[in-house]
């Protein structure tokens, strides 16, 4: 096994040198058709046929807009390529949030192969049993991973995930209105009053407090009570000027003009960015929080072999290269890395430096479950919080004026009913 | 009549296994803790939520009466022109509900928002921006958007009994315009303008996909609230099981109210 896994090493590592080769020599009259005649090379062809014509098919869960679907000219369609080269079949669908990722396997009745959850979710997945260690034998890719995104504190051991890609959060805002220096933009931007109606804020809890704790110089990570209290007072004091509460729907309203500021995703906001120029983005100079989302497989998964391939398929040079190209994120592994362009590479928004990671970023690590329910319950509270004072004997009265006409009604039945003897 | 009761078979069988084994099920999650044990802890939580319930019933009833008093008019109109005529308007109504419950309520986005269309038809004439969409009234647009048809077809369909003859013998015994809609077709339509109310009012209270996109997160209502127990951040099944059913017995109670106004032989459920 272990002469195998070598000569694969081997193998790729000489497809790699090739291929770093020919495009250095020949990139300038190769560009124009490599977008038209992109082909795939794999580090061994015959690892990937075994299942081939055993009519095997995966459930693939993932982010929205987290794959190349091939859907812009010349990019792979990640999944057709999988299909056509191992004969498995890949049923792919989308998930919002991490949350609706955990409820859905919580919840039982849906089995899926591969799940591409973020770092204190697989935290969380892992103490509670949800996914299975990963047999790293049939994933020899995995040597692909860099250093730094190994030995992370979810997975210590590198048992359960595989990195897929990773980013900073942000605050992305239309620089032609918005009066600020990019150097002096901070997440109390979000709050500025000046902006009333034209800022959105993530619809939910975990990230949106986040924004909070560091503005009010918490660990992102706290587990006291007072400071999450303290933290939902600073979202309450927002709420009235933010325009709506949202997630993916930052994509259309960004770019359409619709709101002026809002957090968000490094990948996704170079995604909008590419469409709209007047956007800019900044990693906020109090800190962030840096995510890293990995595959996993859940325990439930029917096709775990099957999962794995498709595990060490993502973590093909050409696959990683063609996704992280795709959906814009920072990629974790050293081969795509290398494939992009140098723009890229020293792009401060996708590769921020060393020091700045270092010193200004945070890993989400899992809650325990009481910090978790106070920051749900408060999160609840602030967003349901009306203007007014709440009403809260509202409703006892409401149910009083129903049983009174109830009864109101009953007794005009009644009178007339006696009438009707005379 | 013996043959007649085993056709309706499947369909008991369907509603025992679909609407009454759910219903037993969700009140056993709303008193049950995760371990199983009894609890009223689910249901006497949900009385800190007042306040969305109270903003769920409030903006489903605006939009209950905004659709009756749409809907009403038209509902005669369609009844009384040429039978022919009335098929194509019948389509007419019916159309947007062959499209997608989303795709609609999508469109609205970008008629309300800051930068959308109903704002730019305003900005040619020098006003606005108006704060149009992630507001309330957004909201109650998009149920009454939604659900008009259904107010609209069973309106339709008591008034289409009511006999020519009968609004003319009023005419004839001296009974004035006023006189013909509050005495007679008023009366007549009960039936229909409560189920009316029941079919707009139901799926009003519980949306929750109208007021995410319309009302921008920040408009929760008790749909909201029961999606964050299920699939949402909250994840708790037996709250939001006890939240369902303390709705429905607040549709229960509403209902029941209601048929207190219509005629003794008319109760609807």
């Amino acid at each position: 096994m272990k002469n195998r896994f070598l000569s694969l090493l081997a193998l790729s590592a000489l497809t790699l040198s090739m291929l770093g080769g020919c495009s250095a020599a020949e990139e300038a009259e190769e560009e124009e058709e490599e977008i038209t005649a992109q082909t795939l090379t794999v580090a061994d062809p015959d690892y990937y046929t075994r299942f081939k014509g055993q009519d095997i098919s995966i459930n693939v869960y993932n982010w929205g807009e987290y794959i190349s679907t091939g859907a812009d000219e010349g990019t792979l369609d990640v999944n057709a390529e999988f299909e056509a080269l191992t004969g498995i079949k890949v049923n792919y669908t989308n998930y919002a949030t991490n949350e609706e990722l955990y409820a859905k396997l919580k919840g039982g009745g849906a089995s899926y192969d591969i799940i591409i959850p973020s770092d204190y979710m697989i935290d969380k997945m892992i103490k509670e049993e949800m996914i299975q260690p990963l047999n790293m034998e049939n994933i020899p890719n995995y040597s692909y991973i860099l250093d730094n995104f190994r030995n992370l504190a979810y997975d210590p051991e590198n048992e359960y995930s595989v990195p897929y890609t990773w980013g900073t959060v942000g605050i992305i805002y239309d620089e032609t209105v918005v009066d600020v220096n990019e150097e002096d933009v901070d997440w109390n931007l979000l709050w500025d009053e000046t902006y009333t109606d034209q800022i959105l804020m993530f619809d939910n809890p975990r990230d949106a407090f986040a924004i909070a704790e560091i503005l009010l110089g918490y660990s992102l990570n706290t587990e006291n009570p007072d400071e999450l209290k303290a933290a939902s007072e600073k979202l309450k004091e927002q709420k009235s000027i933010v325009q709506g509460y949202v997630m993916d729907e930052i994509f259309d309203k960004m770019g359409a003009g619709d709101a002026l500021i809002a957090p968000y995703y490094a990948g996704d906001a170079l995604t909008i960015m590419e469409e709209n120029d007047s956007l800019n983005f900044v990693v906020p100079k109090s800190g962030t929080n840096l995510f890293v989302d990995a595959m996993c497989i859940p325990a439930t998964a029917n096709q775990k072999e099957a999962a794995e391939m498709y595990i060490n398929f993502m973590c093909e040079p050409d696959i990683a290269y063609a996704n992280i190209d795709y959906i814009c994120y920072s990629t974790p592994h050293s081969a795509a890395f290398e494939m992009l362009d140098e723009e890229v590479q020293n792009d401060p928004i996708s590769y921020p430096d060393e020091e700045l990671i270092a010193n200004r970023t945070t890993v989400f690590v899992n809650l325990s479950d009481e910090a978790n329910r106070q920051m749900q319950d408060l999160w609840t509270e602030m967003k349901s919080a009306d203007d007014e004072t709440t009403n809260r004997w509202l409703v006892p009265i409401f149910l009083i004026a129903c049983l009174a006409t109830i009864v109101i009604v009953l007794i005009r039945r009644y009178i007339k009913s006696k009438k009707d003897i005379f | 009549m013996k043959q007649l009761k085993v056709l309706s078979l499947p369909y008991l069988v369907w509603m025992v296994i679909f609407i009454l084994v759910p219903i037993v099920m969700m009140a056993f999650f709303a008193f049950t803790n995760e371990d199983g044990s009894l609890t009223i802890k689910h249901i006497s939580d949900v009385g800190q939520y007042a306040n969305i319930f109270v903003r769920s019933i409030w903006l489903a009833l605006i939009a209950t009466a905004i659709c009756l008093v749409l809907a009403y008019p038209i509902a005669f109109f369609l009844s009384r022109i040429d039978k022919h005529k009335q098929g194509t308007m019948l389509l007419l109504v019916m159309l947007p509900m062959w499209m997608n419950f989303l795709l609609r309520t999508y469109a609205w986005m970008t008629i309300l928002g800051n930068n959308g269309i109903l704002n730019y038809l305003f900005s040619l004439v020098g006003l606005g921006p108006y704060k149009l969409i992630n507001t309330s009234g957004a909201v109650v647009l998009g149920m009454v958007y939604n659900y008009l048809p259904f107010m609209i077809l069973p309106l339709y369909s008591v008034m289409e009994k009511i006999d020519k003859s009968v609004i003319e013998a009023a005419n004839d015994l001296g009974c004035n315009a006023a006189g013909v809609l509050f005495k007679v077709i008023l009366p007549l339509s009960v039936p229909g303008i409560m189920s009316g109310i029941t079919m707009v009012f139901v799926p009003a209270i519980s949306t929750f996909i109208i007021s995410r996109m319309l009302g921008g997160g920040s408009n929760l209502l008790i749909g909201d609230l029961i999606e964050m127990q299920f699939l949402g951040n909250a994840y708790d099944p037996h709250l939001g099981a006890a939240i369902s059913l303390v709705l429905m017995v607040i549709i229960l109670v509403i209902m029941t109210v209601m048929n207190q106004f219509s005629p003794d032989d008319q109760v609807l459920i």
